[in-house]
């Protein structure tokens, strides 16, 4: 096996240093009943040529030749090239958690980085190493919020990522720990600030927005802030477009920010690997989750960086501790900080200009067929727009496809209310010919014999 | 300090002090102007962003580093370089298992039409991801002796937290969730951490002499309020659990279910099933196990494989499969304890995985397992004489020795772990498991050759000699870092966890 660094001789002179005959004296432990005396049913040994040609075949099968307009919590952004060189250096990608600090400083003055910049974006005074993603960071803080405040309950808008909904009542489910969803205005998207300010009582612990939200709509997070802070209930809100913070204003009135950083360099991956992340005021620190990198000297005066405040974290505090969490994202934060660090102050604004400019453009060109409006045109938006159409989606969907086009997401299957309703995103990489053709292919409806 | 410089060039084979160049962080080499980006020009109308925007407008731009493109590479690259890693040799950290992360699973978890796929394309246009996906869990299954799986954890502690409220999910279709789980005190913290956050009561049981579970004590604790055992096997002293078939009964006739932790499941893989010893459910660790990489500390994936009636349970979506061969996911699941993270999991480390099993087959799956386990005990033979070995169980893939010997001379396991890096080795983990006092975790993996295992064999003996002769230059180590021993209660205490601009 071309990954295992022994001959057969080596390893008959090891056997004979350790004093046994056969391989089989040093599992002689386990129970004969239970060993396998058979080969494992999987694939045979494949050279790294079948390999390969097994994943690209796979990859074709997935289709790569479509232009698409998904987004809704996964956003395709142009990669820089440096991001995937550098973070495939093996001392970046075949490193551990920097608990040895000595022999980590690279990692972790890295994630000092990462953590300094999305408290920039964010306007939060700290940020994590990073947490899973954005469904399990906002779960995560939520319950971060309940062991500050003392409450129980938390209330969420509708709005927000309906996984991220479902990811927060899957933790919540068995701790007694109740949440309530605030739904929205219809002309606007945003929550419904008259039915969150009667639902806000002294026992809420949070109140949780996305913005933009899953509408792509951009909250009134002051307004939405000043009802939660009336109760003493923390407001936290979630990010699933970082590309936003670049034109849109931080969220400062919050408590808590947890954010995916997804669209910071990442890879759609179908879904995976994302890099979750959660920021906040200073005086909630000792309640955060997930790992913290912070400065301090060695014995000779020198700037170092170690892994700290880890007496918040499950391997100090066992049961007792703010969260489960051990692995978390790092080499996908990693990515992220590069990201940040090629686009800088000004590319960061650029880019989220150019965001807003496609999908102004392609909100325009797509409801300008007839029968076709937008939803939610009430409110600031991002890059997402709803479209409604007469026509059902299933029907122009196909279409698209026909002309290798993936037209935007149904919501009926989260929102049975918004029916031919359908979310859109234009990132910078959507060319204008393809939202053009998308616009023609709709509109060109077939006529009812 | 000669003397010391002296000391550290004597007699380290793998490694000598190595320059590296000092690097300040980005946002002290920033200038405002300075660019890596160049966007095409826009093909649509501009916008103005400020009426568009309105009140959500951000008139003030974050505080992001500005740097040229060589200047992000010169950045990254030297903090690369102040790194350890497996690329660069021997990690032996017990419980982590470090093996190599073969080059070929980076590069196919690139392939344009994976690593492009949204996670919401239709289904006809992801049946190359859904096939991936569902090898992997035939693969995974097969390997665990289980049933159902899910891949949709995060990680090891996410992988726990489904499990947990599997079992949970389980015990309240039978009418009672129960109140505690029992945990040994050998358990990685994430046990009793996942256990509390799924509302049970941790109860703790005290390991034996031989460093596993006291089957007559475990048959008193059991009772009908205890929903599960959590179970590390091998433990996290890299002893198999021999008697797991008895504790497997204990549980079962009490109506409580068997939950295996498998972050030590490469002393397993191709030799022994935990479906067939009697384990309900269990978490995989692919980033330990199944080689993908650590990245300083994450992606992970940690999958949970589970028996038949448990299988209802299961996070949604569950992928199926048509009569026609393709692959769908399936939401409609009634008794699902919900999701555990958006869209599927971390598919990158999927394919990674996925790769690795088929470099492997099943003959080199066992002589990977055979191999970790050969080379922790050929660390054992070779230190037990100067390290104490507090429990003589024999070892699978790790070994745990105590500093007793060394203590005695005021020299401690994190003393000898700091001093191994200047041998030009990570260290062990350190004072884990709990139960072991001063615990010296070793766990060398199959990837190290006998001549890197030699070397770490010759640096402990080493140490354990110089701990004799002049214990001040072990408790002093590291020699040759970048930076010395740093101060973790001031970083504590007076926490600063990112930069600010320097007033003006």
């Amino acid at each position: 096996m071309r990954y295992l660094p022994k001959s057969d001789a080596e390893r008959e002179q090891m056997l004979k240093a350790i004093g046994a005959k056969a391989i089989d004296d040093l599992f002689a432990i386990i129970p004969a009943e239970y060993r396998l005396a058979r080969d494992l049913d999987v694939p045979r040994q494949q050279a790294e040529s079948e390999i390969v040609a097994y994943f690209k075949a796979a990859g074709q099968k997935n289709a790569t030749d479509y232009v698409s307009f998904l987004g809704a919590g996964a956003y395709r952004h142009y990669r820089p090239v440096i991001i995937d060189s550098l973070v495939q250096r093996g001392e970046f990608l075949t490193s551990y958690t920097p608990y040895q600090a000595e022999i980590t400083q690279g990692t972790l003055q890295a994630i000092f980085e990462f953590q300094t910049m999305i408290a920039e974006l964010t306007g939060m005074d700290v940020a994590n190493a990073s947490m899973y993603d954005g469904s399990t960071g906002a779960a995560e803080a939520v319950l971060m919020a309940m062991r500050v405040t003392g409450r129980h309950k938390a209330l969420v808008a509708s709005t927000v990522h309906p996984e991220y909904r479902e990811v927060l009542a899957t933790y919540l489910r068995h701790r007694d720990l109740a949440t309530a969803e605030i739904g929205y205005v219809a002309e606007t998207g945003r929550v419904d600030l008259d039915r969150l300010a009667a639902a806000v009582t002294e026992e809420t612990a949070a109140v949780l927005v996305q913005s933009p939200n899953f509408f792509g709509v951009i909250e009134d997070i002051p307004a939405i802030a000043e009802i939660a802070h009336q109760k003493g209930a923390l407001l936290i809100v979630s990010i699933a477009e970082a590309i936003s913070l670049g034109i849109v204003r931080p969220p400062v009135e919050a408590d808590i920010v947890s954010m995916e950083a997804q669209s910071f360099g990442v890879a759609l991956s179908y879904g995976g690997p994302f890099c979750g992340v959660i920021a906040a005021k200073e005086q909630y620190l000792r309640q955060m989750p997930g790992r913290l990198a912070g400065q301090t000297v060695d014995g000779k005066g020198n700037r170092g960086f170690v892994l700290t405040l880890s007496t918040r974290e499950q391997h100090i505090r066992r049961e007792k501790a703010t969260s489960n969490i051990c692995t978390n994202q790092a080499l996908v934060a990693l990515m992220a900080t590069i990201f940040m660090t090629v686009y800088g102050k000004e590319g960061i604004r650029e880019l989220a200009e150019h965001n807003l400019a496609k999908a102004a453009y392609a909100a325009k060109a797509l409801s300008a067929q007839s029968g076709a409006k937008l939803l939610f045109n009430d409110a600031p938006r991002f890059h997402e727009f709803v479209l409604e159409t007469q026509e059902s989606p299933a029907q122009w969907s196909q279409r698209l496809m026909d002309e290798k086009i993936v037209g935007g997401i149904e919501l009926s299957r989260w929102y049975p209310e918004l029916k031919n309703a359908t979310l859109w995103c234009a990132t910078e990489v959507v060319p204008r010919e393809a939202i053009d053709a998308a616009a023609r292919v709709m509109a060109a409806a077939p006529v009812e014999a | 300090m000669a003397d010391v410089e002296k000391q550290i060039s004597r007699s380290i084979g793998k490694v000598r002090p190595h320059q590296t160049q000092n690097e300040g962080l980005a946002f002290e080499k920033s200038s405002p102007g300075k660019k890596a980006y160049k966007l095409p020009p826009l093909d649509v109308p501009k916008v103005d962003s400020k009426a568009l925007l309105g009140e959500a407008y951000r008139p003030e731009s974050a505080g992001l580093p500005e740097l040229s493109e060589i200047e992000i590479i010169r950045h990254f690259t030297r903090l690369s370089t102040w790194n350890y890693a497996i690329d660069l040799g021997m990690y032996p950290l017990g419980s982590c298992t470090m093996k190599y992360n073969p080059r070929v699973n980076e590069f196919v978890s690139r392939i344009e039409g994976l690593a492009e796929a949204h996670p919401y394309r239709p289904e006809s246009l992801a049946q190359g991801a859904l096939e991936i996906i569902d090898l992997l869990q035939r693969c995974l299954i097969e390997i665990t002796g289980m049933e159902a799986i899910t891949l949709q954890p995060a990680a090891g502690a996410h992988g726990e937290f489904t499990g947990i409220l599997l079992i949970r999910a389980w015990h309240e279709s039978q009418g009672n969730p129960r109140r505690k789980v029992l945990i040994p005190d050998s358990a990685h913290g994430t046990n009793p951490a996942t256990a509390a956050i799924c509302g049970y009561q941790v109860e703790n049981i005290k390991s034996n002499s031989l460093g596993g579970i006291d089957v007559d004590a475990l048959a008193k604790q059991v009772d009908e309020d205890t929903a599960a055992l959590m179970l590390t096997n091998p433990s996290t002293l890299g002893v198999f659990e021999n008697e797991i078939h008895k504790i497997a009964e204990i549980l079962h006739a009490k109506g409580a279910l068997l939950y295996m932790d498998g972050a030590n499941m490469n002393a397993l893989v191709g030799k022994v099933r935990p479906g067939d010893f009697g384990v309900d459910v269990m978490h995989l660790n692919l980033h330990k196990t199944f080689s993908t990489p650590h990245g300083g500390g994450g992606p992970g994936s940690g999958p949970v494989a589970c028996k038949k009636f448990l299988e209802p349970f299961l996070p949604t979506p569950v992928l199926y499969t048509k009569e026609d061969g393709t692959k769908h996911w399936q939401y409609d699941r009634p008794k699902s304890v919900g999701r555990v993270r958006a869209f599927y999991g971390n598919t990158g480390m999927f394919i990674r995985a996925l790769a690795y099993i088929l470099a492997n087959g099943p003959d080199g799956l066992r002589q990977t397992t055979e191999d970790a386990v050969l080379n922790a005990n050929y660390i054992r033979k070779n230190l037990e004489d100067l390290y104490e070995l507090p429990y003589k169980t024999p070892s699978m893939h790790e070994v745990v020795f105590s500093d007793k010997r060394q203590a005695a001379k005021g020299v401690k396991t994190g003393d000898i772990a700091k001093r191994l890096i200047d041998y030009g080795f990570h260290p062990y983990t350190v004072s884990f498991p709990l139960i072991v006092h001063g615990a010296l975790m070793i766990e060398p993996t199959e990837s190290e050759s006998l001549e890197e295992l030699d070397l770490f064999i010759a640096a402990m003996r080493s140490i354990a000699k110089e701990v004799e002769e002049n214990p001040e230059l072990v408790k002093t180590a590291p020699h040759s870092t970048r930076v010395s021993r740093l101060d973790e209660v001031q970083a504590a205490r007076r926490p600063v966890l990112r930069w600010k601009p320097a007033m003006s």
